[in-house]
């Protein structure tokens, strides 16, 4: 583990940003807390770096810091359109578990897992990762069979995965409706105790105040309009700020893969499709879990603050239009309210959508190009939060060697080629 | 919402439609004769344009029959709607559909003279 975790509980900020504490709290508070410094700089770009990041939501941020970490690339620079972690980053139900069916994800996703635990020390930032267990609950025999099947796949792979039935569900969930009557009856489950969630925002932040203290470039504001090529090498790329040269390029703007690849004349295998999720107004605390049911294509946990979070399955058409379809949470939230009879009185507080980038196998893209210097991270869709950690380190290490690690080889672009998928379809479900 | 107009039934709401993705994607007949990288252009590559698209959709929950959509993916504007087999005839739809990658395809090459042979044959 000391491999992955190279700064695990030592490192203070090695560039000099002061450590934040319990003491620094209660330190800045004597002063109302005016004078907090900047997380992260505000760069202009420079001319030249060593390797250029397009786009700043978690994997990407996640890539910048341990290129810089790990393979000390520092001369680097992460550029974002928007602001970062204003893309899916911001937009996801955070939802964090390993529990997949086979080996290349359980490699990638548990390896995450490890990077979860302990990043907020790794990070000197509270990114509140709470391993409250993921739920999945089955609403057939059929499913309940499959579910078994792929609980002992998990656990071969050292995963903890168990399996329960619904009066151990009841207990474990007291406001579940396990009535065997209804539409969707809960007739048992699996559960992931070390799944949870995080703070999806901090993750972005977490990320990039520890890349900018190692010297890394954060570069709001600015769009990528072209890659600039040079026979088949990559030379830099153009911006809404002007040209910036460079050999190395890793994309990671999910659901922007396709645009940025266009820009290259390369194809992928991506479609964009809106994801939806919503906030209820916030109430006591009825739910210390993750529920997922991948039947009905729902989601739910309660956030700190008090709001029920509801994510519904992905909208039927392609879309660059971040708002879907209504029908979709409409069916989603039929199927809750059967589930937890307790939240048909709730107003809805707010409800979104995100543009992701989904792979006919479900599965990710982290890969090399047939440029020179090109790589791509993409292709996470619905559930990538998750692999946030695992897909920065093993693309940081993509990008410093020009060579996949055994975690990243299987997720290559040619596996459409050969046909070698990694079909995570039906193990995943609706994948979050 | 969206609200569709099937060509044989009328404006209907987009609840009653399947889409089927992509339009005009040829199978490559003779696949034994293309390359493993050509055939995954044909399986697997997909247009995924930021702006208009031309897609399949089916009123599955209506007369079933299948037809195409150029469809605007950022403001979902519907610009036209055509019959399955032939192409579009607004402009930027034409545009879109001449300017696609899948057009330089060797998997699209291979469809187009062996399709018109498959069916002189039968
Ligand atoms: C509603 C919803 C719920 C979800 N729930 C879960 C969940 O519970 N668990 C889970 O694991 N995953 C979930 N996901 C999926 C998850 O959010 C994503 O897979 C993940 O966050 C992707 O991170 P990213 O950093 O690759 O992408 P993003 O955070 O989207 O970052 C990409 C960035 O690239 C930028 N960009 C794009 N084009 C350009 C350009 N040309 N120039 C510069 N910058 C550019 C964008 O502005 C964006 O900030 C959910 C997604 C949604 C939408
Ligand atoms: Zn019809």
């Amino acid at each position: 583990m000391a491999k992955n975790h190279p700064d695990r509980g030592q490192r203070g900020l090695p560039g000099g940003a002061p450590r934040y504490s319990a003491f620094a709290l209660a330190k800045k508070a004597m002063n109302y807390h005016q004078d907090w410094q900047r997380a992260w700089r505000d760069p202009e770009p420079k001319a030249e770096y060593d390797a250029v990041i397009i786009g700043g939501g978690g994997h990407g941020l996640a890539t910048a810091y341990y290129l810089a970490a790990v393979h000390g690339l520092t001369n680097i620079a992460v550029i974002e359109k928007g602001w970062i972690g204003g893309g899916n980053t911001g937009r996801n139900t955070t939802i964090i578990r390993s529990n997949y069916l086979w080996d290349e994800s359980a490699a990638i996703y548990e390896h995450s897992m490890k990077l979860w635990e302990g990043m907020s020390q790794d990070l000197n930032f509270n990114v509140m990762f709470s391993q409250r267990g993921v739920l999945t609950i089955a609403h057939s025999e059929h499913e309940l069979r499959e579910m078994s099947r792929r609980v002992h796949a998990i656990r071969l792979n050292g995963i903890d995965s168990e399996i329960l039935g619904p009066a151990e569900i009841k207990k474990f969930v007291p406001t579940i409706n396990i009535d065997q009557s209804i539409r969707y009856p809960v007739m048992g489950g699996f559960l992931q105790r070390r799944g949870g969630t995080a703070r999806h925002d901090a993750v972005a932040w977490g990320y990039a105040r520890a890349a900018d203290d190692l010297g890394v470039d954060i570069i709001q504001k600015c769009e990528v309009t072209g890659l600039r090529r040079q026979g088949r090498k990559i030379i830099g790329v153009e911006t809404s700020r002007g040209f910036i040269k460079t050999k190395k390029v890793g994309c990671v703007v999910a659901g922007h893969s396709s645009v940025v690849a266009a820009m290259a004349g390369i194809r992928l295998p991506i479609a964009s499709r809106p994801l939806q999720a919503l906030v209820s107004e916030p109430i006591k605390p009825i739910l210390d879990t993750v529920i997922m049911s991948n039947a009905v294509h729902m989601y739910i946990s309660q956030s700190d603050k008090g709001e029920m979070v509801l994510g519904a399955g992905v909208d039927k058409y392609n879309s660059y239009a971040q708002r879907g379809s209504f029908p979709v949470p409409e069916h989603m939230l039929a199927a809750a309210v059967e589930l937890f009879p307790v939240l048909s009185r709730l107003r809805m507080l707010r409800h979104w959508g995100g543009i992701v980038d989904t792979c006919p196998d479900a599965s990710p893209i982290i890969s090399k190009t047939d440029i020179e210097g090109l790589y791509f991270d993409c292709g996470w869709g619905t559930g990538g939060f998750k692999a946030t950690p695992g897909s920065g380190h093993v693309f940081a290490d993509l990008i410093a060697n020009d060579r996949p690690n055994k975690i990243a080889a299987p997720y290559s672009l040619d596996r459409f080629r050969s046909g070698l998928l990694i079909d995570e379809h039906g193990a995943a479900g609706v994948a979050h | 919402m969206l609200i569709i107009t099937c060509p044989f039934c009328g404006p209907r709401d987009e609840v009653e439609f399947a889409c089927g993705g992509e339009a005009h994607i040829a199978r490559p007949l003779a696949d034994n004769e293309i390359s493993d990288a050509d055939f995954a252009d044909y399986l697997f590559m997909r247009d995924n344009p930021k702006g208009l698209f031309l897609e399949r959709w089916r009123h599955s929950a209506g007369c079933r029959r299948w037809f195409n959509v150029a469809r605007d993916t950022v403001s979902n504007e519907i610009v036209e709607i055509y019959p399955m087999g032939s192409l579009p005839l607004k402009a930027t739809a034409k545009t879109t559909y001449k300017t696609s990658w899948r057009r330089d395809t060797a998997a699209e090459k291979a469809a187009t003279p062996s399709r018109s042979k498959a069916g002189g044959s039968k």
